[in-house]
């Protein structure tokens, strides 16, 4: 049985309505008749499924909709048009970085960061020496976190969220953080829960990283599916793609 | 009905612990590094009560018995809604980058708001009854019933607050209407004057101000000793539970469309 399932998935973003352009300009081009929203679509006409266990890896240049892609599974926002069958439930991992808040100290956002990852708040108080063991941060635990160093921050950010021990797993360019020997340890972490069995969903500008680890590739260019299917395949034929521009 | 309320009510269990975190990280973050810190929610109304009561006193005060505590009641009402909503309006928008980065139910950040508002608003409660104590207040075991006008204002202030932050999404320019809208209520909400003074239709018309009601429902129990009627219970009631509905139906119906202007 297909773990996630997307049937002929588009997205559209409202641009060009009152909220942008100013509710004069509205004003004026609904009386010159010639008011419409703009809509621009992110993602266009996708559809996959994904087997229980397997990788996805998801590639395309900027702007080619992946990331909007990951938060319509993610259930932040909904298709425009499409079906969409996800099951079981999910950790996404957009951005390691969110709902921390410079204001708190290390241990206050982690428990904040910690409960807005759906953990409990038993589970924190267990888990927390050994966050803060990981993320190596042990002196800086009642340091506000906006005194920290950005390589800091990542490794807190890290630490948290590789506790998360989900049936779907998104993960957008967060396989590994920090410096060399931290950069190892994160990667190692992240690959220790893509092989507890979570379906993952990978977007990553590392070709040679997709080669390795994905069992399914989509290539996606402005929105539009090119491809879908074997990772040796649509690797060699993106590489291509890619040397040819 | 009671499905959609039973399932709102699991909902907020599976996210108690976030919620809770939500509340002290709000409630931090409003005193943050401030000397006085907690503090300033109990200045800020005894300022603006002393400045009103010695500027108003000689006009307004000679009819009114224990005016100082008419003037509180009045602002401590009026204040607890307006903090609560401008708190509220803001809510989405300042989590915009969680919002448009983790699914959770949007208005939780709009309650935890709401919860450090009602915390600043229980204190100057306390205060209020100590002020009250001093001025010869005779209490009665009719303050119990207070509980009924504060249970109404949260919902109310809940709803508002809800149909602002979706508004204030949507576009920006809400802030400054509020602003002159709130403004234009705290005069309608007779906090300083009688209303008594004025012909019975006009009296009338002060119960279309929710805020009103809720103010009056205050006095009529701590001044004049009285549990007011059914009527009031009602509008009470009416006002907070359509603030509410329709907070909820713009969530409904908007739900997904916020991102797009986050």
């Amino acid at each position: 049985m297909s773990k996630i399932e997307l049937n002929d998935v588009s997205v559209s973003y409202i641009t060009g309505d009152f909220s942008t352009v100013g509710l004069k300009d509205v004003v004026i081009q609904k009386i010159k008749r010639q008011y419409k929203p703009k809509e621009f679509t992110a993602v266009k006409n996708v559809s996959f499924s994904l087997e229980e266990g397997e990788l996805l890896g998801i590639v395309g240049s900027n702007g080619a909709g992946k990331s909007t892609l990951l938060k319509v599974i993610s259930g932040i926002m909904r298709p425009t048009t499409g079906t969409m069958a996800v099951k079981g439930n999910i950790a996404s991992l957009l951005e390691l970085g969110t709902g921390f808040d410079g204001d708190l100290t290390v241990r206050e956002n982690t428990f904040l960061r910690g409960a807005m990852l759906g953990y409990t708040r038993e589970f924190m108080n267990r888990t927390y020496d050994s966050i803060i063991e990981f993320a190596e941060l042990r002196e800086f635990e009642d340091r506000l976190f906006s005194h920290l160093s950005s390589g800091m921050k990542s490794r807190l950010a890290f630490s948290i969220a590789c506790l998360v021990h989900p049936e779907i797993l998104i993960l957008d360019e967060v396989l590994s953080v920090g410096d060399g020997a931290f950069r190892k340890k994160s990667e190692a972490k992240m690959l220790e829960i893509i092989g507890g069995g979570a379906t993952t969903l990978l977007v990553s500008h590392s070709l040679d990283q997709i080669r390795r680890m994905a069992t399914k590739v989509l290539w996606l260019d402005k929105g539009q599916q090119i491809a879908f299917g074997e990772t040796k395949e649509i690797c060699d034929r993106y590489a291509e793609f890619l040397n040819g521009k | 009905m009671v499905n959609v309320i039973k399932e709102q009510v699991m909902k907020i269990k599976k996210h108690q612990f976030l919620f809770e975190e939500l509340v002290k990280r709000d409630f931090k973050k409003k005193y943050k590094r401030t000397a006085l810190g907690m503090l300033w929610s109990l200045v800020s109304p005894l300022m603006q009560l002393l400045v009103m009561s010695v500027v108003f006193t000689n006009f307004f005060g000679r009819n009114v018995p224990h005016y100082t505590i008419y003037l509180f009641a009045g602002n401590l009402t009026f204040s607890f809604f307006r903090d609560s909503t401008y708190g509220g309006m803001n809510s989405l928008m300042q989590n915009s980058n969680i919002i448009t980065k983790i699914n959770l139910p949007k208005y939780m950040f709009l309650l935890s708001k709401n919860v450090a508002s009602l915390i600043n608003f229980g204190l100057t409660l306390l205060i209020f009854f100590v002020f009250a104590l001093f001025d010869g207040i005779h209490f009665s075991i009719n303050f119990i019933t207070l509980i009924y006008p504060i249970a109404c204002l949260i919902v109310f202030n809940i709803g508002c607050g809800l149909i602002l932050s979706a508004l204030f999404v949507l576009f920006k320019d809400i802030q400054y209407l509020y602003d002159i809208f709130t403004m234009m209520l705290m005069y309608l909400s007779a906090i300083f004057y009688y209303t008594g003074d004025y012909p019975e239709h006009i009296q009338k018309l002060f119960y279309l101000n929710p805020v009103y009601v809720y103010i009056t429902y205050f006095r009529d129990v701590v001044i004049y000793g009285y549990i007011p009627g059914w009527k009031t219970h009602l509008l009470c009631l009416l006002y907070a539970a359509i603030a509410l509905l329709a907070g909820a139906l713009i969530y409904k119906k908007y739900n997904y469309k916020f991102m797009y202007y986050m």
